[in-house]
């Protein structure tokens, strides 16, 4: 069974492309531009299509149902009407799969499942980097927001960040949130009008 | 408030959302409307069939044929109301152009009939000359675009399906392809011509009003099953965007509604482009930029009601084209796509002119005429296909078998 994996998210596709691996497909291609869609697809002429859901070549793909001039074998989009709950799950992972005609759905079926959960997982992935970055800048700005303030008022570290602290619980904000404030308010202060 | 995810595609004919939500008349049917960019109309129909978002904006075409069960399968749409007339053209290459113009079969920016003879020699000449055929993008298998396309072809003798080769292109890359010399001509939605006008690449050789004087394009959708457990926020809904709609149509306000839908989490697009598209300030063939009226209308002249005749017209171009099997039961389909009945369900009891009937003969009208309706305060705009054609919503499939050029039974 040949895959084609259309995805302008390099890492995304590499997730996906071992995980189709290991599932024992071993002819996978991956295109990240998609620019001349209609002629790779062509010429990879392939069984399976994956694409993510925010490419904004998914109505050239779609086009294809309708042009079968152009490519051999009609292509459908891979929908089992038994299982919403399957389409749901891709949608919400961002992928849709498209299958040429005459593909048996229980082999698909698995490689849509495998899909949709290494997309999860790069979503997951995503949103961990994000966190992670969130909280170091979060950090900085604490670190400097509490320097601000012990220079000011000539206070300890604990102190300074009690201060923050407080100021956050009576604005029913973060501390963080304080923090970024209190360092813009001061860089504004300090400069020369 | 009552929370609700409409998505759209960043084009100028969402304009009624955006005022509906900026000028708060979302807020004060009790909505909180948040609205949501996506990148394809693929993704819009997915996520509005899984419930992913609320209603969307979209190609009128596929509230239509969602109804009648082709193209993908998915649960049936309803269109609550029209958000936009016209607002498409056809441009092409320069290169292209100077082609057609060589040819001398048209004078005048009006003769659509001519600029179809001239694509014509353009296409023999290049068979003659065993050159590559010309290549067109539209945005979409069930979009106006697309008929609107075949249909300024069809009418010149030529048949899109075997003289020209007829391609997808999403709009933000159409101008891209142009200038990579993948497309020679497309037919998209504003802004996306006055964008290859700007770049220097295109000729705009016909807009949407020239083709059909006053022609539905994209439609405020929900899931049927939506519109019928959740009624009184669809009618919330309609009466929200219908008055964004209206606030939109005014000049006066083009301005302001320019710089709201020009914010990066909108169309993210210089907001002198969007207000350039919204006046219709369009240069035709080689002339210079002028004010073409009705360029894009968003809810007067009765604009905004969903007439049914425009979802029987646009299944009578799925039939003209071969997308769907002619039955008494599709056509019924097509024509339940579009909801009347909650339109007015919307404005009962209000002072909100309603029309009398839920279908018009469409492209009848040489001059604007006053009809039936409730307040009797309703004049129909002008209305006419350039060829001179008349659709009687009446006999959808006589009229899809009598172009020369199609793939109807006769």
């Amino acid at each position: 069974m040949r895959v084609l994996v259309i995805d302008e998210t390099p890492l995304r596709a590499s997730i996906l492309e071992e995980g189709l691996r290991e599932a024992g497909l071993e002819d996978v291609t991956i295109l990240s531009e998609t620019r001349l869609l209609m002629r790779q697809i062509v010429e990879i002429d392939p069984d399976v299509i994956l694409i993510d859901l925010e490419n904004p070549s998914r109505d050239v793909l779609e086009s294809m149902f309708q042009v079968s001039r152009t490519v051999e074998r009609p292509i459908g989009m891979f929908v089992d009407q038994s299982d919403a709950g399957m389409i749901e799950r891709a949608v919400e992972a961002g992928v849709s799969t498209y299958i040429v005609d005459g593909l048996r759905k229980e082999r698909v079926k698995a490689i849509v499942e495998m899909t949709v959960s290494r997309f999860n997982a790069f979503n997951r992935l995503k949103r961990e980097l994000a966190d992670t970055k969130r909280a170091l800048a979060d950090r900085t700005s604490i670190d400097r927001a509490k320097a601000i303030l012990m220079r000011r008022h000539t206070i300890d570290e604990p102190a300074a960040y009690a201060m923050l602290r407080r100021a956050a619980m009576d604005q029913h904000q973060t501390i963080a949130d304080v923090a970024r404030a209190l360092v813009s308010a001061s860089q504004l202060l300090e400069k020369r009008p | 408030m009552t929370p609700v995810r409409i998505g759209f595609i960043p084009l100028i004919d969402c304009a009624g959302l955006v005022a509906a939500v900026g000028l708060g008349f979302a807020d004060a049917e009790g909505l909180d409307v948040a609205l949501t960019r996506e990148t394809s109309w693929a993704t819009l129909r997915d996520k509005l069939a899984v419930g992913a978002i609320d209603a969307a904006h979209l190609l009128a075409p596929i509230a239509v044929a969602s109804k009648v069960g082709i193209g993908n399968p998915k649960p049936p749409f309803s269109a609550l109301m029209s958000l936009s007339m016209n607002g498409n053209a056809i441009s092409v290459s320069r290169a292209l152009y100077g082609e057609m113009a060589e040819s001398r079969e048209f004078a005048a920016p009006d003769d659509l009939a001519g600029k179809g003879r001239a694509i014509a020699k353009v296409i023999a000449a290049r068979k003659a000359a065993g050159a590559p055929r010309l290549t067109f993008a539209v945005v979409h298998p069930f979009s106006p675009h697309n008929y609107e396309l075949r249909y300024v072809l069809g009418a010149a003798g030529i048949d899109p399906d075997e003289d020209v080769d007829l391609v997808v292109v999403p709009p933000p890359f159409v101008v891209d392809h142009l200038r990579g010399g993948l497309i020679d001509g497309f037919c998209v939605g504003a802004p996306w011509t006055s964008i290859g006008l700007q770049e220097g690449l295109t000729r705009v050789i016909a807009v949407k009003p020239q083709i059909w004087r006053f022609g539905p394009e994209k439609v405020l959708a929900v899931r049927e099953d939506f519109a019928a457990d959740r009624e009184d926020v669809a009618l919330r809904l309609i009466r929200a965007v219908k008055a964004g709609g209206a606030w939109a149509d005014d000049p006066a306000n083009r301005q302001r509604l320019a710089a709201m839908m020009a914010e990066p989490a909108l169309l993210d697009m210089a907001a002198d482009t969007i207000a350039g598209s919204l006046a219709g300030r369009v240069p035709l063939d080689d002339g210079p930029a002028e004010t073409i009226a009705d360029y894009v209308v968003f809810d007067r002249d009765g604009a905004s009601f969903p007439w049914r005749s425009h979802a029987l017209w646009f299944y009578s171009q799925m039939l003209r084209w071969g997308q769907v099997k002619h039955s008494a039961e599709a056509m019924r389909a097509a024509a339940g796509a579009y909801r009347p009945d909650l339109f007015r369900r919307a404005f009962a009891g209000t002072d909100v002119t309603l029309p009398g009937a839920n279908a018009k003969v469409e492209g009848a009208l040489a001059a604007p005429q006053p009809a039936g309706s409730t307040t009797g305060r309703l004049v129909l705009p002008r209305d006419g296909f350039f060829d001179g054609r008349i659709f009687d919503p009446d006999d959808v499939a006589g009229y899809a078998s009598a172009f020369e050029v199609g793939k109807a039974l006769r």
